[in-house]
């Protein structure tokens, strides 16, 4: 059990830690994602930035970090705009052009990558794109400040986008808060709702690409869906939500790590397998639950409205 | 209206048919000759047998997909396919792990089973949970999807096995197909044929309204689980061509295409598998010209293409079809604003000339002399009057005189409705009636007048043209030096 820290103990700290950062700062956002019907819009986006990641290659011909990450944010963006334009413009329904915008954007990088490749200039490994390899990152060269060794750059620029996920919320709560669950009540109190509704979009995009650099976009997206609506099926209320997701982060990236060890196979994906599989054991024991209930005759948890606390404003 | 699936049945069969005729065996040497032009070439005259399968391969799948697509855009469950499509990897991996080798069947049924298990839970977790169907769905793409991608490196590690190959899940290469996986393919297809033109009014009645086809006695359900069960094999046997993350392209652009172009599910129907047979040749062809590349996202970039196309010049729900009805509509709103304005100055001077000068429309409209002179060049083109000869003056021809009293009596009718009928202040009728002036068919002015007693003054006291004023114009070139309120000389 302890073999993989006794082993080697900064390696294993860095994965889990790196898939805890991940994890916490798509959870988070995530969240509200969930509560304005949006989760799949993650994986549209985590799929359609690829076309942004070798447009920039091939533009400002260099493969450093903030290139990729200004293209695949422009692409994040461009997808949004699509299926906004196509949901306005046409009888298409939101769900076709989501699947529409984002598998068209998709094909059109692959197509440019592997023409790349066929010129030799460029190499991102395809499979990568879609499931990255966590294991790798604290095999990078450690960032160095002042002398002192920090650790792996990418996990270093995961911390910080986390910090940055949990200060807007803590400052912007309450503006979040409304816009997510009652539109037009914060229209009615003067709040640009699609300022937020853009603002969260472009957070998404942020999340989705730094984390997506080094573990692939589907820890990305699970994590996007799984950890809300693990803690969606515990709680009622949106702060206790938040705390609950960045603890089923920390639980997934540790017993992920674990599971990849014993199973001998990606760790991104079994951080993924971890987190469902503590979705699944809430979602049985909440249903025990609700038998129970239902055999004192109290009300079906399921028709109760969702109650916030701190909306009073 | 009878289901047209005869056409596609047709198509099928000219596909099956065409292949083996220009059957001749290719060269060994003939495969390094690799110029465009040579493979263009070479891919029309279907000389290598592997290029045969790979083309009637991506067809078959364009078919299968779109049929199936069709329905999953009209029920609006088109984010299920790309769920599927995710959740299938592991049934694939299960598949490969029966005997450690690529095997269509194996794999097929793995898939299969997986598959329904997802849409199964997708069920399951909206029936007792409160997440939404988006959660669900996405539940479902991600934690099958992780599992999926865990067994694959899982068996990466595995010692032994043929594993070439397996990679091609992820963008497909329609190369890579074989000869039983065509086989494969032609076998779902042709269920999905036979399912959709036996039980075309079934599906037709489930998918638009299900409460309707429950109360008919239907058992919903079983259409329901059939539709994800045909999906589930179409979803699977395509894999090998274009990929798991761009099946649901292949599903769901050829229908949202067909939907913009049809309100009919049987023309929708058809056209959906035509723009995906169509979509999976093209994305064969440059698989193939451009030497192996993955087949899967040219043939989502072909229907992609197609989609753009309608999505913009659709007939009726197109982007720039609207925009141009919008500006022919507002372009005749404006000519009869005009001739309305004219008539108004004839009026004024109660008919005494037939001319009318540019300054007095200019006076009348509010507007320069210049605009005005441009808006009675565009009535002179729509011959709705003629000019003077220097150009400063026009008068109305018969058209443009029975268009114009069309359009005022029209104004006055409805103003006279609105306070009669609807007991609106007299002052307040104006704005209404300027818009449905131009909308307003004879139909509902017979109408009018009938409930009207066939008034002559409108409530300004200003009077009605009727029905004889309007005649009037076909007999006569010229207004009448008094022309009256328009069959009120005889009253």
């Amino acid at each position: 059990m302890v073999q993989p820290w006794t082993a080697d103990f900064s390696i294993t700290l860095w994965v889990v830690l790196m898939g805890f950062f991940v994890t916490a700062a798509c959870g988070l956002v995530g969240n509200y994602l969930l509560l304005r019907r949006m989760a799949l819009v993650g994986d549209a986006i985590s799929h359609s930035i690829l076309p942004g990641l070798v447009l920039a290659f091939i533009i400002f011909k260099t493969a450093a970090t903030w290139v990729a990450f200004v293209g695949a944010l422009a692409a994040g963006m461009l997808t949004v705009l699509i299926i906004e334009f196509i949901h306005r413009q046409s009888r298409v329904k939101p769900d076709a052009a989501i699947c529409i915008a984002f598998t068209t954007l998709f094909a059109l990088g692959v197509v440019l990558m592997s023409m790349l490749e066929g010129t030799g200039s460029f190499h991102i490994d395809a499979d990568c794109v879609l499931y990255g390899e966590i294991a790798f990152v604290p095999l990078e060269p450690p960032a160095v400040w002042h002398g002192h060794s920090l650790g792996p750059p990418s996990a270093l620029r995961m911390a910080i986008v986390l910090a940055a996920v949990i200060l807007t919320i803590a400052v912007f709560y309450k503006e979040l808060l409304v816009t997510s669950f009652d539109p037009g009540l914060a229209k009615s109190l003067g709040m640009r709702t699609g300022i937020w509704h853009y603002g969260l979009m472009g957070a998404l995009a942020l999340v989705i690409v730094s984390a997506f650099e080094s573990v692939g976009a589907i820890l990305a997206v699970a994590m996007l869906i799984v950890p809300p609506m693990f803690a969606a099926q515990l709680s009622e209320r949106l702060p206790l939500r938040l705390v609950l997701t960045v603890f089923h982060a920390a639980a997934s990236a540790l017993i992920g790590l674990h599971l990849s060890v014993w199973l001998n196979c990606s760790a991104a994906g079994a951080m993924v397998v971890a987190a469902a599989l503590l979705f699944v054991v809430v979602w049985i024991g909440s249903q025990v639950q609700r038998m129970m209930h239902f055999r004192r005759k109290l009300p079906d948890p399921r028709t109760e409205e969702v109650r916030v606390v701190g909306a009073s404003t | 209206m009878k289901f047209p699936g005869i056409v596609i049945v047709t198509i099928v069969a000219g596909i099956a048919l065409l292949a083996p005729e220009i059957a001749v065996a290719a060269r060994i040497n003939e495969l390094s000759d690799s110029t465009f032009l040579d493979r263009t070439v070479r891919f029309f005259t279907f000389r290598d047998p592997s290029l045969r399968n790979a083309l009637m391969g991506s067809m078959l799948l364009g078919i299968c997909c779109g049929l199936m697509g069709a329905f999953l855009v009209v029920r609006k469950l088109s984010l299920l396919g790309d769920a599927l499509s995710h959740a299938v990897l592991p049934g694939v991996a299960l598949g490969f792990l029966w005997n450690m080798s690529k095997d269509p069947v194996a794999i097929f049924v793995g898939a299969t089973l997986v598959g329904l298990l997802g849409a199964a839970t997708v069920q399951l977790l909206r029936a007792t949970t409160r997440h939404k169907e988006d959660a669900a769905l996405g539940f479902v793409l991600a934690s099958f999807f992780g599992v999926g991608i865990c067994m694959f490196t899982m068996i990466q590690n595995l010692p032994g096995g043929n594993k070439s190959g397996l990679d091609k899940f992820m963008f497909g290469q329609a190369a890579a197909l074989g000869r039983s996986d065509v086989i494969l393919l032609a076998i779902v297809t042709a269920l999905a044929l036979c399912a959709v033109m036996v039980f075309y009014k079934e599906y037709a009645i489930t998918s638009f309204d299900a409460g309707f086809a429950r109360s008919l006695g239907m058992p919903v359900q079983i259409f329901h689980y059939s539709l994800m069960l045909l999906l589930a094999f179409a979803i699977v046997s395509s894999l090998q061509a274009v990929g798991v993350v761009l099946v649901s392209a292949m599903l769901v652009i050829p229908a949202a295409a067909a939907f913009l172009l049809t309100d009919r599910l049987g023309k929708m129907l058809i056209l959906s598998a035509v723009f995906g047979m169509v979509s999976g040749g093209t994305g064969a062809f440059f698989s193939f010209v451009g030497r192996n590349l993955p087949t899967g996202p040219f043939m989502v970039l072909a229907a992609a293409a197609v989609f753009a196309v309608s999505l913009f010049f659709g007939p009726r729900h197109g982007i720039f079809s609207r925009w141009w009805r919008l500006r022919s509509r507002s372009a005749r709103i404006s000519r009869e604003n005009t001739l309305k304005a004219i008539y108004h100055v004839l009026e004024d001077e109660e008919f005494e000339t037939d001319q009318v000068s540019g300054r007095e429309l200019a006076e009348r409209r509010r507007e320069t002399l210049e605009e005005a002179e441009n808006e009675l060049n565009t009535l002179r083109r729509h011959h709705y009057v003629t000019l003077s000869s220097d150009g400063g003056s026009a008068s109305l021809t018969p058209e443009g005189w029975q268009r114009a009293c069309e359009i005022v009596r029209n104004h006055r009718l409805w103003e006279l409705y609105l306070t009669n009928a609807a007991h609106i202040a007299a002052d307040h009728v104006h704005e209404d009636a300027e818009k449905i002036e131009h909308i307003l068919g004879e139909e509902t002015v017979r109408m009018l007048e009938k409930r009207l007693n066939y008034a002559r003054r409108d409530p300004h006291g200003r009077l009605i043209p009727g029905l004889e004023d309007i005649q009037f114009a076909a007999g006569r070139h010229t207004v009448p030096s008094r022309a009256t309120g328009f069959g009120s000389a005889t009253n």
